[in-house]
């Protein structure tokens, strides 16, 4: 009895507490929705990179005539669709006035009820799939959409790789994988090639049948939109199982771990991104000198100072997090949201501005290659499609 | 079943009650976003998945570990029934809308969500129930992986949405009164999860102490004396089976309207260990320890212990060892140490009312 | 139609071979202490993790090799130690929940180690180069993993049939108190039971990450679940059974992945079915039918309980 009125006395304490936590003066939150493990713990560790080097680079911002600090509130989604919920929970009652992220359309997604119930908004930077924002009015994103990216890649498998049969694979519900197979598909099929589209559960390390299966169809590419965990493992695979069609991906894949694992094999391993490196020298030095201050995040960039797109996708949503939080002359979340629609600059990506949705007007991606020799990502084309 | 309203049941009930009236005021005055709304709702559905297995584990000695997948169909059964018509074409977008085109109200969908999991869990029973406890446990688990995979195949997509996420159905915030401007009049989303996981509860009490609850007791001490008796093996168990996973499939429901969103692949063999260690730090045998270990559970790992996870500094002093994932590492010992030396859990096999009892024997306290 | 087959069936083999080896240590175990030791999957992973950890300090690879072996054994030695010993008296439940509990807290502990990223696995010379055989290119490790298992699990079987380990083990299993009264010390079976089973999951662990490169902390879970499935399939208990299900079930999940095609060369369906994904949801049906018809697996002794 005792016990349990101690217990209750405890847990009242605690709420107390959490509820009436007093805010130092001057400091505007920003939620860094990311994933720090899981699958997708490489892509979001780098994305957040980039959030952290532009706070590193400016870390007050002038709001309504004040200068307020900035301070990046972080949690981790787990890469997992169960968990996102808890860490924009997380968010949400730290104060933030808006969110960063998510790597990862599913958690995206997942997340966004939980900041759209406390009015406030979200920058998605690389999360492509347009359910992220479709039907709500508090999701933004800087970056071009699937059903653009899978008509990328589509012309670019069907017109430059001159492949009529492709393998499709992508893992089973993961949002941004079957988002992007879909698309990939349509806009292949529209040209008269054929897909072939399989999918693979959750954890699945052993990669050598779906290789096996995409030489039986003789498939003359194979397209996995998928994690950098699993991408890394088919081009390995793919190399000891001697494949003779190129590997095409999607933004996931622009990672130096999936072209670390393409270095010394003859997997050809070509991608659409957001970014090439060298399109910005003055960010590239800054960036790079950054990443070579600090091991730790040296290690969080899969070991060396190659610059991820996504890095460059998480600096440019931080920029327009900050251009929101002038515009709106407060660190009122809703006053924030409100603001967005408006906001435009001009990002080391390219321009950056929303349309009705809530969508970046973008009409280019790059292509890149895996220089099999070096290890380095190669610009190949711009693509644009109307 | 009479009970006597002597003095200890009164105070339960008071207790309650209390705990209740607590609840709905803290509502009303607190920020909405406040971790101790969240640790409730979360807390409320897992109370009610964890009493429905310790009814089966605890109180039948059937060790089932198919929970997650009983979990599932009642998040998918009430999910795709609850979609809006005018969202389905956006959340079905790659199935053309989908196949079902009309919407249940949201306590028929639940209740659905319970008898479809029932019906699985009835015919699952028929042949693996007769299994004895190491190959039960592992059939039901693979059973749950099972049903995991069917729900995520691509060609019952027009009724599952394929492995993509099922969203925008009613959530626990819905249930909010408002007025005409949107602004929330009387806040009811914490609330109405609770009395919906203490109205299960209840029902699973009544079973239990009822005959059919003696008899199921009677099983769980010894199966060949039970039958002996008279008890009907078969039938008891499945009949616990069938109850057990309808309020898991409730559970699901409620898990499904907690998270907003809901996807197949997260309902893992990870969850049913999760529950399973919830049930174990209450008590096996204890309707009470489950309930209170999900709260203690969930406000642990999702609010108390989240400081672990962050840099903290105190005078200048960067506390050692803090970084992502120390939450989860401190919380997996506390959970060891419970294991190894809390055997009986928090209550051990006692209930609330007992605790006001004067303890007649020198059976341990309640830890 | 063969050379359709074949490659799936080579994968088989070799997925079957490195479950068989995670299966023994199950199988072992629950034959001794009647225990499912839900943790073994994840020392499995851990002696990945481990490796990776000795490779990068720059030991030279076999010592490497050698010292991730013993470091397992002693995992597996210290876990029965610290959580399973304790509760020798308490009901069957405790103790299992005790392997959940330690499976938990061993990924836990490396989610926060390795801060949640993967780690890649060492190469090692010869076994990770290609080679090619009738229709199907592949590592050479997928070679060497059947054969490396069959000669490991023969030398256990000598083991258990001609030593007085051996003999004691069997003893244990078939009567827990009578074989105590007998002057065995069950302490001690037990301790080399766990070590022969950790030591035997870190042979697979090698041999396993040499395929698939990649280590984090759930890396242990399906092939742990696997094996496991593996052992209850071949009779749990059992070693040759467990040896046997691993086998089977490693190659009917890969003939599952490649069911659409085959049945399209086959020409019984005329269009992909997308049945790929079933090929864990198989294993799993496979037990439960084997477990329907014949409760104690392919090999299980049947044991009749003593009221």
């Amino acid at each position: 009895m005792k016990k349990l009125f101690a217990l209750l006395a405890v847990v009242l304490c605690i709420s107390m507490l959490a509820s009436t936590a007093v805010l130092a003066d001057n400091v505007v939150k920003i939620g860094v929705f990311e994933p720090a493990s899981g699958d997708s713990g490489a892509g979001g560790k780098q994305e957040m990179l980039g959030m952290q080097y532009a706070n590193y680079e400016t870390p007050t911002v002038e709001i309504g005539g004040e200068t307020y600090t900035v301070e990046l509130v972080y949690a981790d989604n787990g890469s997992s669709t169960d968990k996102a919920p808890s860490a924009a929970q997380q968010l949400v009652s730290s104060g933030v006035s808006v969110v960063l992220g998510s790597y990862g359309s599913g958690v995206s997604i997942a997340g966004s009820q939980y900041f759209a119930d406390a009015n406030i908004p979200a920058i998605g930077a690389s999360c492509t799939n347009p359910q992220v924002t479709a039907g709500n009015d508090h999701y933004f994103r800087i970056c071009f959409l699937d059903p653009f990216q899978g008509t990328v890649l589509a012309n670019y498998a069907y017109k430059e790789l001159g492949a009529r049969t492709a393998y499709s694979l992508a893992e089973l519900g993961n949002d941004y994988d079957q988002g992007l197979a879909t698309y990939f598909k349509q806009a292949f099929e529209a040209l008269g090639g054929t897909v072939i589209a399989d999918s693979f559960p959750t954890g699945t390390s052993d990669f050598t049948s779906y290789l096996t299966n995409a030489q039986m169809y003789s498939a003359e590419v194979f397209f996995c939109p998928v994690s950098i965990a699993y991408s890394t493992q088919i081009v390995q695979q793919a190399s000891s199982q001697g494949v003779t069609f190129p590997i095409l991906g999607g933004d996931t894949l622009d990672s130096n771990v999936v072209a670390n694992a393409a270095k010394g094999t003859d997997v050809n391993v070509t991608i659409t991104t957001f970014y090439q490196e060298g399109a910005n020298p003055d960010f590239d030095n800054g960036f790079k000198a950054w990443l070579n201050s600090n091991n730790e995040y040296l290690t969080n960039n899969g070991g060396n100072d190659m610059i991820a797109a996504v890095s460059v996708m998480g600096y440019d949503t931080y920029y327009t997090a900050l251009e929101a939080l002038k515009a709106a002359g407060t660190t009122d979340s809703a006053a924030v949201k409100a603001a967005l629609p408006g906001v435009t600059l001009t990002g080391v990506s390219g321009s950056i501005a929303f349309d009705e949705i809530g969508d970046a007007i973008r009409t280019s991606a790059f292509v890149k290659k895996v220089d099999n020799a070096s290890g380095d990502w190669n610009f190949v084309t711009e693509q644009t499609v109307d | 079943m009479k009970k006597k309203l002597d003095l200890p049941h009164i105070l339960t009930v008071i207790i309650i009650i209390a705990i209740y009236a607590a609840v709905f005021i803290a509502e009303q005055h607190m920020p909405p976003t406040s971790m101790l709304f969240t640790v409730l709702k979360k807390g409320a559905t897992y109370a009610l998945v964890a009493v429905s297995m310790n009814l089966l584990n605890g109180f039948t000695g059937i060790f089932s570990l198919g929970q997650a997948g009983f979990m599932l169909i009642g998040a998918y059964i009430f999910s795709i029934f609850t979609i809006p018509v005018e969202h389905r074409g956006i959340v079905y977008q790659y199935y053309d809308g989908g196949v079902i085109q009309f919407t249940l109200p949201v306590l028929i969908a639940m209740i659905l969500a319970g008898l479809v999991a029932a019906l699985f869990a009835f015919l699952i029973g028929l042949p693996v129930l007769r299994l004895k406890s190491d190959y039960l446990a592992i059939a039901t688990l693979g059973f749950a992986e099972i049903v995991r995979t069917i729900f995520q195949w691509d060609k019952l997509g027009p009724v599952t949405n394929g492995s993509n996420m099922l969203r925008l159905f009613p959530t626990f915030n819905d249930f909010n009164i408002k007025n005409a401007d949107g602004t929330v009049a009387v806040y009811l989303s914490t609330i109405i999860p609770m009395l919906i996981a203490g109205v299960c509860i209840a029902i699973i009490l009544l079973l239990i102490n009822s005959t059919y609850g003696r008899a199921l007791r009677a099983i769980k001490d010894d199966e060949i004396a039970a039958e002996a008796m008279g008890i009907h093996l078969a039938s008891h168990k499945q009949m616990a089976f069938c109850v057990s996973s309808f309020f898991a499939g409730v559970g699901g429901a409620m898990l499904a309207m907690y998270q907003t969103t809901v996807q197949a692949k997260s309902f893992t063999t990870a969850m049913t260990y999760e529950i399973l260690l919830i049930v174990v730090i209450g008590g096996l045998g204890s309707v009470t320890g489950s309930i209170l270990s999900s709260f203690l559970f969930v406000a642990a790992s999702e609010w108390w212990l989240r400081f672990l996870d962050q840099k903290q500094v105190i005078n200048g002093f960067e506390v050692p060892l803090l970084r992502n994932g120390f939450r989860l590492v401190v919380f997996s010992f506390i959970i060891m140490i419970v294991v190894l030396f809390f055997r009986q859990g928090i209550m051990g096999t006692k209930e609330l009312p007992d605790l006001f009892r004067k303890k007649k024997t020198a059976e341990g306290g309640a830890k | 139609m063969w050379n359709t087959v074949f490659p799936y069936l080579l994968s088989g083999i070799s997925v079957g071979g490195q479950y068989a080896l995670i299966a023994i240590g199950y199988t072992m175990v629950y034959g001794i202490l009647r225990l499912i030791n839900f943790a073994h999957g994840d020392v499995f992973m851990v002696a990945g993790i481990v490796m990776v950890y000795m490779a990068a300090s720059g030991l030279p690879l076999w010592l490497c090799i050698v010292l991730d072996l013993v470091a397992t054994a002693i995992i597996g030695f210290a876990i029965e130690r610290i959580a399973y010993k304790p509760l020798r008296t308490a009901p069957r439940m405790s103790i299992m929940i005790s392997a959940i509990g330690v499976s938990y807290t061993l990924q836990n502990l490396v989610l926060y180690i390795t801060g949640g990223l993967n780690q890649i696995y060492p190469k090692i010379p010869w076994i990770s180069d290609s080679i090619t055989i009738g229709s199907a290119t592949t590592k050479v490790v997928t070679v060497v993993t059947p054969i490396l298992t069959i000669l490991l699990v023969f030398a256990l079987v000598m083991l258990i049939n001609h030593t007085k380990v051996g003999m004691a083990m069997r003893a244990v299993s078939k009567d827990f108190e009578t074989s105590q009264l007998m002057g065995i010390n069950i302490n001690s079976v037990i301790s080399t039971t766990f070590v022969i089973g950790s030591f035997l999951a870190g042979v697979g662990s090698t041999l396993y990450f040499t395929n698939y490169t990649t280590v984090i902390q759930t890396s242990g879970a399906m092939p742990g679940l696997k094996a496991f499935v593996a052992a209850v399939f071949g009779g749990i208990g059992s070693v040759p059974g467990a040896v046997v299900g691993a086998f089977i079930i490693g190659i009917a999940e890969n003939l599952i992945k490649g069911l659409d095609i085959i049945l399209f060369k086959m020409g019984l369906i005329s269009k992909p079915m997308g049945l790929a994904i079933f090929s864990d949801a198989f294993t799993f049906a496979l037990l439960i039918i084997i477990l329907a018809v014949k409760p104690t697996g392919l090999f299980g002794e049947k044991s009749i309980d003593k009221v």
